[in-house]
Formats: structure tokens, sequence, C-alpha cells
């Protein structure tokens, strides 16, 4: 039993959703279930912090290498709840302009977050030079190809262009623009999703019928 | 009957069905013993290979199953890759490091570890800090894997499920950290960052195939068949569809425009 409840709750939902896609007055099925789910993603938040504080406390208590991190964590989860819960102003919510909630979310996170997102920049140059590098035909191709897409598709670049001979009568951007990634670039990825797509149907299918059922982890 | 059914799903309806009912004639199929023949996924291949140098440094495995929650097809592809590397991981009596983005898909993780390290009579091994939660914020994810790696110097990592704009983040530090790096991820805008970043991905449909590819189970190679059947289907209608419409015929398009 500990398996087949699984596989027949999983059945049923799945196919109460597929259902509901195609008949208007079943449509507020998949409403109700979207919410069911919002309900457990909800409910395993307190997983996830338990999961946070047990990680956490352990190495705090064992003074594992490293163990300041870990309390500055902890310290800034519980100071992150206690904003949330317990200071607000009386009929407002946490999230509103003003609380220490509110504060917390514009001055730390957010920040933070940009500071993360930046890092990608120096990235993307590390990782264009390992790609770009000329070791075979292929990456070769896709050098050749992302010089013109940068250079050409900049003001220098075109300026560039129209000093060659002959050339400068095509238009550059233009065939960047409509061939390199409107054709091939378009192209393959569309194949790539057009595959993928195909392999989740078959990924949900053999959901629905029990084939695959790792996702419950071990029979013993 | 208006009321009732979404007549402009109706050619959606068709080619579900038609995609369904291929993929399950060919699963039944080889359940009946017809067993296809499968091209090799070198970066599936590898899987072995990582795990073995992480098993000679005597380092770690980590495993990382992307941000999206457990409703995204490709967090269940990877919680199936997951089980075979955790048996294999678990087989040699390794630690095999998760971090997880979700709270739901921790839980979910967290029991295929443990139930691999059962499974391969090392159920001691077992630590449940091996599987934990970081963040759902996904640069919050991101800084808090990178500092596994940092810290924990993994021989071996695993990008598998669907990443988003972290992507590079993490392949990068990963590279950095010196491990053998293996992705797939079906999202698109992200398979440059791991191509570039990682020794081996896998693209787009791969990830869907690489449960049945691990198992070698039948039911589930015979999916794969069915998949190629409808891969060609679709080629041709492309083809057919594109030389009607230069030609002016626009039926095609028509129908399966919603």
């Amino acid at each position: 039993m500990k398996r087949e409840v699984p596989l027949i709750i999983t059945f049923v939902a799945g196919a109460v959703m597929i259902v509901q896609f195609y008949t208007l007055p079943l449509s507020w099925l998949g409403d109700l279930f979207n919410d069911f789910f919002n309900i457990i993603v909800t409910c395993a938040y307190v997983l996830g912090a338990a999961s946070l504080l047990i990680a956490n406390g352990r190495k705090i208590q064992r003074q594992a290498p490293g163990w300041g991190y870990n309390a500055v964590l902890l310290l800034s989860l519980l100071a992150t709840l206690f904003c949330g819960f317990c200071i607000f102003p009386q009929g407002g919510l946490p999230t509103d302009a003003g609380t220490p909630f509110d504060w917390i979310f514009q001055n730390v996170y957010t920040p933070m977050s940009a500071a993360t997102y930046s890092l990608l920049a120096f990235y993307i140059a590390s990782a264009s030079y390992r790609a770009f590098r000329a070791r075979s035909a292929e990456a070769t191709i896709l050098l050749v190809t992302a010089f013109m897409v940068m250079l050409f598709r900049i003001p220098l670049g075109e300026l560039l262009w129209e000093q060659l001979p002959i050339l400068h009568y095509l238009d550059i951007g233009d065939f960047i623009e409509t061939w390199i990634i409107g054709g091939f670039n378009t192209a393959g990825q569309r194949a790539i999703m057009l595959g993928a797509s195909v392999g989740l149907i078959s990924v949900s299918l053999k959901i629905l019928l029990g084939i695959e059922r790792s996702y419950l982890g071990s029979a013993d | 009957m208006d009321a009732f059914f979404c007549w402009d799903k109706l050619n959606n309806l068709i080619g579900v069905l038609f995609i369904s009912g291929c993929i399950a004639w060919h699963t039944f199929q080889a359940r009946r013993g017809a067993r296809p023949f499968i091209r090799r996924l070198p970066a599936l291949g590898a899987l072995d290979d990582a795990i073995g140098r992480a098993v000679e440094m005597g380092k770690p495995v980590l495993y990382i199953p992307g941000v999206a929650d457990i409703d995204d097809a490709q967090t269940l592809a990877s919680v199936s890759v997951l089980e075979r590397v955790a048996e294999d991981v678990a087989s040699y009596d390794m630690p095999l490091l998760v971090p997880n983005c979700c709270s739901v898909v921790m839980s979910m993780t967290q029991e295929v570890v443990r139930s691999a390290y059962a499974k391969a009579g090392h159920p001691e091994a077992f630590q449940s800090d091996y599987v934990r939660y970081l963040c759902d914020e996904q640069f919050g994810f991101a800084a808090g894997a990178s500092g596994i790696m940092m810290r924990e110097r993994p021989a071996a990592i695993f990008y598998i499920g669907n990443f988003l704009g972290e992507a590079l983040i993490l392949a990068e530090n990963g590279n950095a950290s010196g491990a053998i790096q293996v992705a797939g991820t079906a999202t698109v805008s992200q398979l440059p960052f791991f191509v570039a970043s990682c020794d081996y991905t896998l693209i787009g449909e791969e990830l869907y195939a690489a449960s049945a590819y691990l198992s070698q189970d039948p039911m589930q190679l015979g999916s794969l068949k069915g998949q190629d059947a409808v891969k060609a289907v679709i080629m041709f209608i492309i083809v057919f569809g594109t030389v009607l419409y230069s030609l002016g015929f626009t039926w095609v398009k028509d129908l399966l425009t919603p």
C-alpha cells in the first residue's frame, strides 16, 4: 500500500488536470488542484526551515570550520522571521512599505541578489574564453559566428563594414538578424524544444501510468 | 456540447492523443520482448567515470536537481537520474551531497538518497545533512551551492534539471573547484552556458531519456522508440507543411493553429 496509494493519487491528479484543460465546466478543478499544490508547498517550507536549522545548528554546536557563517545565516533567518511575524502596523501587512520586513527586502535582499546576478558578466567572459578557443572545426565556426554577431550588431561594427570594398553592398545587420539569429539559431533552438516537448509528454505519460516510479523512492 | 468542450483545443487534443498513443504502443510492444536499439549518450556514460573519480580521490559527489519545484517535469526526470547516481555512490559508501532550492523537492530527494543508501547495505552511512535545503531564491541558492563547492571540493558535480540565470554561476564555480561536471537541462536559454562550462551535457530530450537509458528497463526503452517515431512524423509535417505553404496552400498551418 505504501506505493499503491501515491500511484493512485498521481494518476487521479494527472487525469483530472488533463480533463479540466479540455472541458469548460470542469476548469475550476484545475484551480482547486493548484490550490492544493500551493498549500502543500507552503507546509513544506516548515521542512525547509527545519532542515536549515538542523544542518546549521549542528555545525555551530560542533564549532566546525566556518561555523561563524552558519551563525550569521541562522541569526538572519530568525531576525527576518521575527520582523515578518511580529513587527508590522495593526491592520497592515508585513510586506507593506516602511515595515522592517520591507526594509530588509529593499536594502539587504535586493542588493545582494543584484550583486550575485552581476557576477554573471565575469563568468560569461571566462566561459566564452574557453568555448571560443578554435580547437576544432566546430569551435572555429562558433568563434567566427560569435565574432560577427558581437561586432556587427553595434554601430562601430557597421562603420567598419561600410569601409570594406564590394562587401559593403551587403546589409550585414540584416544578414545577421535574418540568417544567423532568425535562421540557424532559431531553427536549432526549436529543434531542441520540439524534442524536449515530446520527451516531456513521454515522461508525464510514464509517471501517470506508473511505469516511472523513481520519485517514490525505494519500495523497501 | 459547445458549452462543455473547448473546441479551439481540438487540434491540441488530437496531437496529444497521437503522441501519447504512439509512445504507449511502443512501450507495450517493448514489454512483449521487442528490444529497441538506443544510441550511446556520452554524458550518461560519463556518470560512472565521474563517480569512480570521486571514489579514487575520496571526495564527495555533488548533485543539484535544478531550481524548479516538483511540478516541473525536468525535476521529476532529475530525480530519476538521482536515484541511479545515489545507488552508485552509496555502493561505494561515499558521501552524496544534494542541496535543494525547493523544500518539496528536498523531501523527495531525501527519500530517494536515503533509500539508495539502505539498498546498498549502508543505511548508517546516510547523514541527514547530505540532502539539505538552502534557499528558494535562485541567486541565494547559487551562492549557497557555490559555497559548498568551494568548501567541500567535490570530485564530481551533476547539474540535472531546470536551471535559470544561476546556471553559469554554478557551472563556473564548479569548474574553478576542479570537479568533473555533467549537466543536463531542457531549458534552451541555459544550454550554451552548460556546454561551455561542463565536461558533458545532456541536451533537451536527452534529459528525459536519461532515466530509461540508465535503467535499461525494456518498457522505458520502448517509450524512447515511440518518441523517435513521433519526431519522424513531426519532421515530415514540417517539411510537407513548408512545401505546401510555399506553394500557397495554408491548410497545414491552419490545422496546427489554435
